[in-house]
Formats: C-alpha cells, structure tokens, sequence
C-alpha cells in the first residue's frame, strides 16, 4: 500500500483508541509480523496470547515506540503515531512527534525495570516531575494515593532492591499509571514472578479493568486470568492473528485448528 | 657523589618539595578534571552514532591511547608555535594530560554506559523521558558506580605520570628534584624523597577510591 494512501488522521466516526494498520516488523530476513490489522476499541481490555516467537510482544513494543515498524501505520486515538504527517502525506515519526504522540501510552515489563536508584516513591515521581513538570508536591500526592491503590504505600521509601518481584511490579503499575495514560500496556508482567505472588500483580490489573477506563493491552501467559478478565483474545501465530474473539467464546469454542492445539498444549503444561 | 644518606640536607630540602608536592597536586588535580569532563564529552558523542563525528573521533582515541603521553607533552609545548600556538609549560601539559587520560576515561565511562541494562532505556522512554533526562537521570548515576573503580586507577596513573611534565620545565616534584640535584650534586636523598611523597600520597588515594564507591552504590540504594 502507498504511504498516500494512508489518511493522515482518522474519521471521527471511525476512530478507535489504537489501529494498527497493515502493520509489518522485519528483522533481516526474518518478518516477526505480517500485514497485522487490529483495532481495539476506548476502554477495551485485549490479551495477546501465542506460542514465542508469534511476534505478540512485538505489537506491545511497536505501540510503545520501542521499536520501529518496517511498514504500515499505528493510529492511536485517530491520529498517526509512527508517522506524523507532513506536506499531506505520512513521513517516519521523528522524536519530537514520537514525544507528543506517546505521552498516553504507559508499559509495564517483564523484569519491571524500576530505577534502581531510586526508592518506590522517586520511581512514581520521575516522570511526573520530570515530563509533565508537575510541582514536587503534586507528583508525590498522586504517586502516594497510586501506590496506596497497589498497596505498597508501606514500602514507598523502599528501593526496588529491597522488594520482592510482587511488590516491584505493583510499584512499576503505580509508576506508569502516574503519567495519567490513556493506554496501558502489559508484556508479560507476571512471567518473572514466582507463583504465589501472582496473584497480587493480577488482582492489581482486575482493580483497575474494573475501576478505570483505560485501554488495555496485555501479552500473558496465564490463560485463566486472561479468561476472567478480557473482552478479547487475540492469538497470534507466526506473525499473524490466526483467530480472535470475545474471552469466554475464545476459549470454551476455539475454531481454528491452531488454536486449538496451543490452548490444549497450554491447559497440558498447567 | 656521596651515597651516605643525610638527615640535615633531606630536612633542608623538604620544604622546596613540599611545594613543588602542591604543584604535582594541582597539575593532577586540574589535569584529571579535564579528562573527567571531556572524556565524558567524548563517550556520549560516540554513543550518537552519528558516523562523520564517530569515525575520526574513534581514530583519535585510538592514535592518543596508542602513542607516548610524553611525545604528545613535547607536541603541544613544542610544535604548537610552529603552528603559531604559544602555551605555557602549564597550559600546555595541561592540555596533553587531560586529552591523554580523557581518551581512558572515555573508555571507562563507555563501559559503565554499556553495563546499564537495556530495560532501563525503556523504562525511561516508556514513561516518555527527554534523551537528556534519560541520561543524567537514569543512565549516568548507574553508569557512574562500576566505573569509580576504573576512574581511581586513572586518577593514581594520571598522578604518577605528572613527572612528565619535567620536560617541558613544570616546577612539579620531578622537576624540583632534578632541579636540586643539579644545584647540590646530590640524588639520592630528591630522589627518594620524591618516591616516599608519591607512595604517601597514593595509597591513601586508592583507598579513599575503594570507600568512595562503597559511599555512592549506598547513596544510590544500589
């Protein structure tokens, strides 16, 4: 497809909170996502499950600008983010744009990624202080009412080192929802934690689907959370989305013969 | 010449050292200073990737960190007028010890730069962070811990290479020393003086070093 062929912005009655549009990630020779088309709409919670190497984390590092997409266009909130336009048609986003563009996306990671030289509350308040300028005072009420809500208020002049994987993560959530994102993203953020404390991380994630409206897209591998919670599956295989569908129709009625083996493959390891 | 060590002449000459003891202190000190600053200027421009600035400036590197710091002390003093470049003995050894040792640290640094996990720079992009911020917030205070160690080495090397400034007639400890020995046709006890003061001064520097890096990984929580 034409880069002119992409509008520079979204209609208004078709604007969904992210678009991902024809959407190719190359590494060499080795194509990590084909043609990928997804919408996900304001207020949606969407997982991404597949085998590794289906390129599921790869959408969740493309929408955050960790990565540079080969072909295509990712629209959030109507408006291009890896291009911006110029002259009428979309040119590759340079960092300024990518600045402005990415301010209402938040991630949170599989190994967290705290600073670690900084306490619980400092993590919270970088980005605040930092990029939104926020007065001092300010950026700490809001990082303390947010680590109040993923109950480490306790532990906020910690630093990360002296946190178990748990609470890192639940500070990590705090950090990245004190920037006020519209989007939030979460790549495997419990795949690094030992099992029992889990369940603290995705009852974190359930408070806020059911309290807030953000947009949500999460890559896991736990197929029972991502059941309970979601309001759609995608499952990506070898760089496509070989099917997707509403969470409980998803994995009690799979269609695709894919889907099928990797679901049975999954419940099997459990 | 005599090799009977004498008390009276090593007190009458002690103070003599004792300033030029300063002057080594102040060369190391100004010297080391540049190369902190500039050694940092250099690592981060090459971390640009920006090929017409990286490529001469890695040559460069490589050519001061391949050849004699005491070549590039005549260089500066010496050759510079030619170019119409007159310096001071001081400015000049200046300029060449700190643009020696700028080329070790840069290294250093570099290292340090390279030990921060990646999921740190994406940390501070996800949260949309300035290249700057990223820097000086994130990425040089865990840089700056592991490279301390390396940074004392460098500091302990760049105190013992003042001697070199000699050649060019900086009034350091080598230089007073030749200085006396010349005056009174007495070595041994310049000489050895101006061992035991450099031993003094450097064992306690590489011990403080050791405390200081102790002192900044406690600060940073690390």
């Amino acid at each position: 497809m034409e880069m002119s062929a992409y509008p520079l912005e979204l209609p208004e009655d078709d604007r969904p909170m992210v678009r991902f549009m024809n959407v190719t990630k190359s590494y060499g020779a080795l194509t990590v996502l084909d043609q990928l088309n997804l919408d996900i709409t304001r207020g949606e919670m969407v997982t991404v499950i597949g085998p590794s190497g289906s390129g599921k984390t790869t959408v969740l590092r493309m929408l955050m600008t960790l990565e540079t997409i080969n072909g295509g266009v990712i629209y959030v909130d109507g408006k291009p983010l890896t291009h911006m336009p110029k002259n009428g048609v979309l040119v590759p986003a340079n960092e300024r744009y990518l600045r402005k563009a990415r301010s209402m996306i938040g991630m949170c990671f599989q190994h967290f990624n705290l600073f670690p030289h900084m306490t619980a509350l400092q993590n919270c308040m970088e980005g605040p202080v930092q990029v939104l300028g926020l007065p001092k005072a300010e950026a700490r009420a809001r990082s303390e009412e947010l680590l109040e809500m993923v109950g480490m208020i306790d532990k906020k002049d910690q630093y990360p080192s002296r946190l178990s994987g748990g609470q890192q993560q639940r500070v990590a959530i705090a950090r990245a929802l004190a920037m006020r994102p519209k989007i939030m993203l979460f790549d495997e953020v419990t795949s690094a934690l030992d099992p029992e404390v889990i369940g603290e991380v995705t009852n974190v994630i359930r408070k806020l689907v059911n309290e807030h409206d953000l947009t949500m897209l999460m890559v896991t591998h736990q197929m029972g959370f991502a059941r309970d919670i979601s309001d759609r599956v995608c499952f990506f295989y070898q760089g496509r989305i070989e099917e997707q569908g509403e969470a409980e129709a998803f994995f009690t009625n799979p269609q695709r013969e894919r889907t099928k083996q990797f679901l049975s493959a999954v419940k099997a390891a459990d | 010449m005599s090799f009977q060590w004498k008390w009276e002449f090593t007190w009458a000459i002690l103070p003599r050292l004792m300033w030029a003891t300063v002057n080594t202190l102040l060369a190391s000190g100004i010297g080391y200073a540049i190369a902190m600053v500039l050694g940092l200027v250099f690592a981060l421009l090459l971390r640009t990737g920006w090929k017409p600035l990286t490529l001469p400036l890695r040559e460069a590197i490589e050519f001061i960190r391949s050849t004699p710091l005491v070549l590039q002390i005549f260089f500066v003093f010496y050759v510079g007028p030619q170019f119409g470049v007159r310096l001071s003995p001081w400015v000049s050894g200046m300029i060449a010890i700190g643009l020696h040792y700028s080329c070790y640290l840069s290294e250093v640094y570099r290292a340090g730069i390279e030990a921060v996990p990646r999921g740190q720079w994406e940390a501070a992009r996800a949260l949309n962070m300035s290249t700057r911020d990223t820097y000086m917030r994130i990425v040089i205070p865990q840089a700056l811990p592991p490279s301390i160690a390396g940074m004392g080495n460098y500091l302990v090397g760049i105190f013992k290479d003042t001697p070199m400034l000699s050649v060019i007639g900086v009034a350091e400890l080598m230089q007073t020393a030749n200085a006396i020995g010349s005056e009174t046709y007495r070595f041994l006890e310049p000489y050895t003086l101006v061992g035991v003061i450099f031993l003094l001064l450097s064992l306690p520097t590489a011990a403080f070093m050791r405390q200081f890096e102790a002192w900044v990984r406690r600060k940073l929580g690390m």
